[in-house]
C-alpha cells in the first residue's frame, strides 16, 4: 500500500490548484452572482489541458489516471464547484466514446476536441426519468442508415454552449432498460434545441439546460456499442465519473474548513478567538476528519479502475459519504461564521448551495444506497 | 578556488540561441515557517516546496526571449539540490524548458559555492545568457548572480524588469533574423533601481537577475507536465564539476523575530495623534 503522491501527480496537483487560486476564485463570486456561462474561465482551463483530462493522449487528450484527475478535481471544485462541473461536463459526455467507441468512432468524435475550446453534454435525463433510468420516454427509430430521435432532456450541463451531444434513447420502450441505446449527435442539427435555462440553487456558474428532440436524425456510424447496449453504456460511464464527482464534494469541503479554521482564528467573542472554544474545535475536527475520509475513500474508487477493476460499490461508497458530508461541513462553515456566514459577501453560503446538487446529480445519494445495498447482497 | 576574471568570455556557440536559467527548490511562500526549538534550523514536517518565484519569472524569459528570437533555441534549467530538486526541474520543463541540469548536492551550500557551481555549469553549456532570479525567497541574499558575473567575467544587469532584445538596436534593424555570433549582439535590459528604471545594454554572453515586474509565469499545463517526463535530466556532482563546496560562511543559530507586543485600539484621530506625539514620540 502507497500514500503518497508521486511527483508527476503533486505537479498535476499544483497545476491546478494554481489554476483554481489565481484563475478561478477571483471570479467564482461573480459567475455565481450572474449565473451567466464562465466561458473566459473555460478557455484557459482548454489552454491547460484541464477540459479533455480524460481523453487518451493518441486522441489528442491528456489521458490522465482516474486517480490522477481525483487529484485535479478536488483542486477544480475547492476553487469553484459550479466552474468544475462545467469542465468535467466534457469528460463525462466523452467518456462513452472513450469506453464503448470503435477506434474509427474515437478518432472522428474525439480528436477535435484537442484543436479548439468545444463543449459536450451528457444527455440521460429526462423530466419524467431520472433515478429511474429504465422509464426513459426519448425514442430512436431506425430508418435506413440513420435513426430518428424524438423526445426531451433536462438538466443537462454545458447544454445551451455544446457542439457534440451523447444522447441515451430507446429503440423499444417495453424492453425498458434493454432498448436503451447509446447516440452522438454532431453539431446541432435541425430539431435540437435548448427550450430552458435552469436558474439554480448552486453551482450557477454551470450552464443547465432542458433538449428537446424533434426528428433529429444521427447516422448509424454515431451509434456507440450496439442497439440495447446503452443501459451498460451509461452505467459504465456513471462507474467511472463517479469519483471525479465524489471529489468535488472533497474540494468544496476542504474550502468550507480553510475558510473556517480563517475565521475562527480571527472572530473573537467572550474575549478569546472562537477557535478557543472547545465547541468550535470539535466542529473544525469533524470538519477534517470527515473531509480526509471522503478523499481517501474516493482515492480508492478511482484507484479500483486504475487496476482495472469493478469499482461500482466503492465508487457508490465515496460519491454517498463525499456528499453528505460535503453538505453537513459547508452547512458547519456557515454556523462557524454565524450571521455574517449567512451573507452573500462572505464565502460560505455558496459552499452550502453548491454543495447540495453534489447529494443529487449523477445519482442521488439515496440511489447509491439503493446500489450500495444491492452489491452487498450480490 | 574559483577562476578569476577571464580575459575573454568562454566561446559561443554560434547557431541557436541558448539560455540557462536556475530553479531554486524554495519553501512554498504560503506555508508557515517555523524555527526549530534548537535554532539549528527550520522545522521541514509538512511544508511544501516550490520553484523559486523569482526563477519562474527566469523560466518564462527565457522562454519568451527563445519564442521571439530564435525558436530553434534552447532553454536549459538548472538546480542544485537532493533527488528533491529533479520536482522542480519538472516544473521549469513542464513551463517548456527544454532540458535540465541538476547538481546533485545535499547539505549547507553558501553564495560563493552555489555560484561556483554555476559557473562550471555555464562553463560546460556555454550559453548566450544566464537568467537568475535576483534573490531567492528563502535566504534572500541577492549575491549569486553576481558572484557568477564576476567569476564568469561577464556583464551583469541585475533586476530586470523588462529584457527587450537579445540584439544591439543597430543589430536588430539590420538583419530579423536571429544569427547570433561573439561580437555586436547584446543584451538590452531596463533594470529596477531605487529611483526608477536604468536601461543598460550588455554585450553577450551575459548574465541577467530578474525583478518581479519583469513577466507573469506562464501556467505549467497538464500536456506540458506529461511531456516533461520524457525531457532529460543530467546528473552533475560538485565532484564532477571540480567545485569545492566547504561553506566559508557558518550559520550559528536561527531564532523567530521577537513577538510584537499587542497593539491598542483608539477612540479617535485626536488620541491618536496625542498617542504618537507624547508617546511613540514620531510626531
Amino acid at each position: 500500500m502507497e500514500f503518497q503522491l508521486t511527483e508527476d501527480q503533486r505537479a498535476l496537483q499544483q497545476a491546478a490548484r494554481k489554476y483554481a487560486r489565481e484563475v478561478v476564485r477571483p471570479k467564482a463570486a461573480h459567475y455565481d452572482e450572474t449565473a451567466t456561462f464562465p466561458r473566459d474561465l473555460l478557455q484557459t482551463a482548454f489552454e491547460l489541458g484541464l477540459l479533455n483530462m480524460a481523453i487518451p493522449a493518441e486522441y489528442g487528450g491528456v489521458g490522465l489516471s482516474h486517480l490522477d484527475q481525483t487529484i485535479v478535481a478536488e483542486e477544480l471544485s475547492w476553487g469553484c464547484a459550479g466552474v468544475a462541473t462545467s469542465i468535467i461536463a466534457n469528460d463525462l459526455a466523452n467518456l462513452p466514446i472513450i469506453l464503448h467507441g470503435t477506434e474509427e468512432q474515437k478518432q472522428r468524435l474525439l480528436g477535435h476536441f484537442a484543436e479548439r475550446l468545444k463543449f459536450s453534454s451528457f444527455c440521460l435525463t429526462e423530466p419524467e426519468a431520472g433515478s429511474d433510468v429504465a422509464s426513459m420516454q426519448t425514442t430512436a427509430r431506425r430508418e435506413g442508415d440513420e435513426y430518428v430521435i424524438n423526445g426531451a432532456k433536462c438538466f443537462i450541463t454545458n447544454g445551451g454552449h455544446a457542439e457534440q451531444y451523447t444522447v441515451f434513447a430507446t429503440v423499444d420502450k417495453a424492453k425498458k432498460h434493454k432498448g436503451i441505446t447509446c447516440f452522438v449527435v454532431e453539431g446541432r442539427p435541425k430539431g435540437l434545441t435548448v427550450s430552458k435555462h435552469e436558474n439554480k440553487m448552486g453551482q450557477r456558474a454551470s450552464d443547465t439546460v432542458s433538449l428537446t428532440f424533434e426528428d433529429v436524425r444521427v447516422p448509424v456510424k454515431n451509434r456507440i456499442g450496439e442497439e440495447g447496449q446503452g443501459f451498460a453504456v451509461a452505467m459504465a460511464t456513471l462507474d467511472n465519473s463517479r469519483p471525479l464527482t465524489a471529489m468535488f464534494s472533497v474540494g468544496i469541503a476542504r474550502a468550507a474548513l480553510e475558510h473556517s479554521m480563517e475565521y475562527a482564528s480571527q472572530r473573537k467573542t467572550f474575549g478569546k478567538p472562537i477557535i478557543e472554544h472547545q465547541a468550535i474545535q470539535f466542529m473544525i475536527a469533524d470538519m477534517a476528519m470527515n473531509t480526509h475520509a471522503a478523499r481517501m475513500l474516493t482515492y480508492e474508487s478511482a484507484w479500483l479502475l486504475d487496476q482495472g477493476q469493478r469499482n461500482t460499490l466503492q465508487s457508490s461508497y465515496a460519491k454517498c459519504f463525499a456528499a453528505d458530508m460535503a453538505m453537513k461541513v459547508a452547512t458547519d462553515a456557515v454556523q462557524v461564521y454565524g450571521g455574517y456566514g449567512y451573507i452573500k459577501e462572505y464565502p460560505v453560503e455558496k459552499l452550502m448551495r453548491d454543495a447540495k446538487l453534489i447529494q443529487v446529480y449523477e445519482g442521488t445519494s439515496q440511489v447509491q444506497r439503493l446500489v450500495i445495498a444491492r452489491e452487498l447482497f450480490k | 578556488m574559483f577562476s578569476s576574471l577571464q580575459e575573454t568570455p568562454p566561446a559561443r556557440r554560434s547557431q541557436a540561441v541558448k539560455i540557462l536559467v536556475t530553479a531554486k527548490r524554495v519553501e512554498d511562500p504560503e506555508s508557515k515557517i517555523k524555527v526549530k526549538p534548537d535554532g539549528t534550523g527550520i522545522v521541514q514536517e509538512g511544508l511544501k516546496y516550490k520553484i523559486n518565484p523569482f526563477d519562474e519569472i527566469g523560466v518564462e524569459e527565457g522562454l519568451r526571449l527563445i519564442a521571439k528570437h530564435d525558436p530553434k533555441g534552447e532553454v536549459v534549467v538548472v538546480s542544485i539540490g537532493g533527488k528533491e530538486v529533479q520536482e522542480q526541474l519538472r516544473h521549469a520543463l513542464a513551463m517548456g524548458a527544454h532540458r535540465a541540469v541538476w547538481v546533485n548536492h545535499t547539505g549547507p551550500l553558501d553564495q560563493l559555492a552555489i555560484a561556483g557551481l554555476i559557473q562550471k555549469v555555464t562553463e560546460k553549456e556555454k550559453p548566450d545568457l544566464v537568467i537568475l532570479g535576483k534573490q531567492s525567497i528563502d535566504d534572500d541574499q541577492n549575491q549569486v548572480g553576481q558572484y557568477l558575473a564576476e567569476f564568469l567575467g561577464w556583464g551583469q544587469a541585475t533586476f530586470a524588469s523588462k529584457v527587450e532584445s537579445l540584439e544591439s538596436e543597430a543589430e536588430k534593424n539590420k538583419v530579423p533574423a536571429v544569427t547570433l555570433t561573439a561580437d555586436g549582439k547584446a543584451v538590452r535590459v531596463v533594470r529596477e533601481v531605487d529611483n526608477g528604471l536604468a536601461t543598460v545594454e550588455c554585450q553577450l554572453p551575459a548574465v541577467v537577475t530578474t525583478d518581479l515586474r519583469l513577466n507573469q509565469p506562464r501556467y505549467a499545463s497538464l500536456p506540458g507536465i506529461m511531456k516533461a517526463k520524457s525531457k532529460p535530466i543530467e546528473e552533475l556532482t560538485p565532484a564532477k564539476l571540480g567545485v569545492d563546496v566547504t561553506p566559508t560562511i557558518q550559520v550559528l543559530k536561527l531564532s523567530s523575530p521577537p513577538a510584537r507586543k499587542a497593539g491598542i485600539k483608539v477612540p479617535d484621530v485626536a488620541t491618536l495623534v496625542d498617542k504618537l506625539h507624547n508617546e511613540a514620540k514620531v510626531v
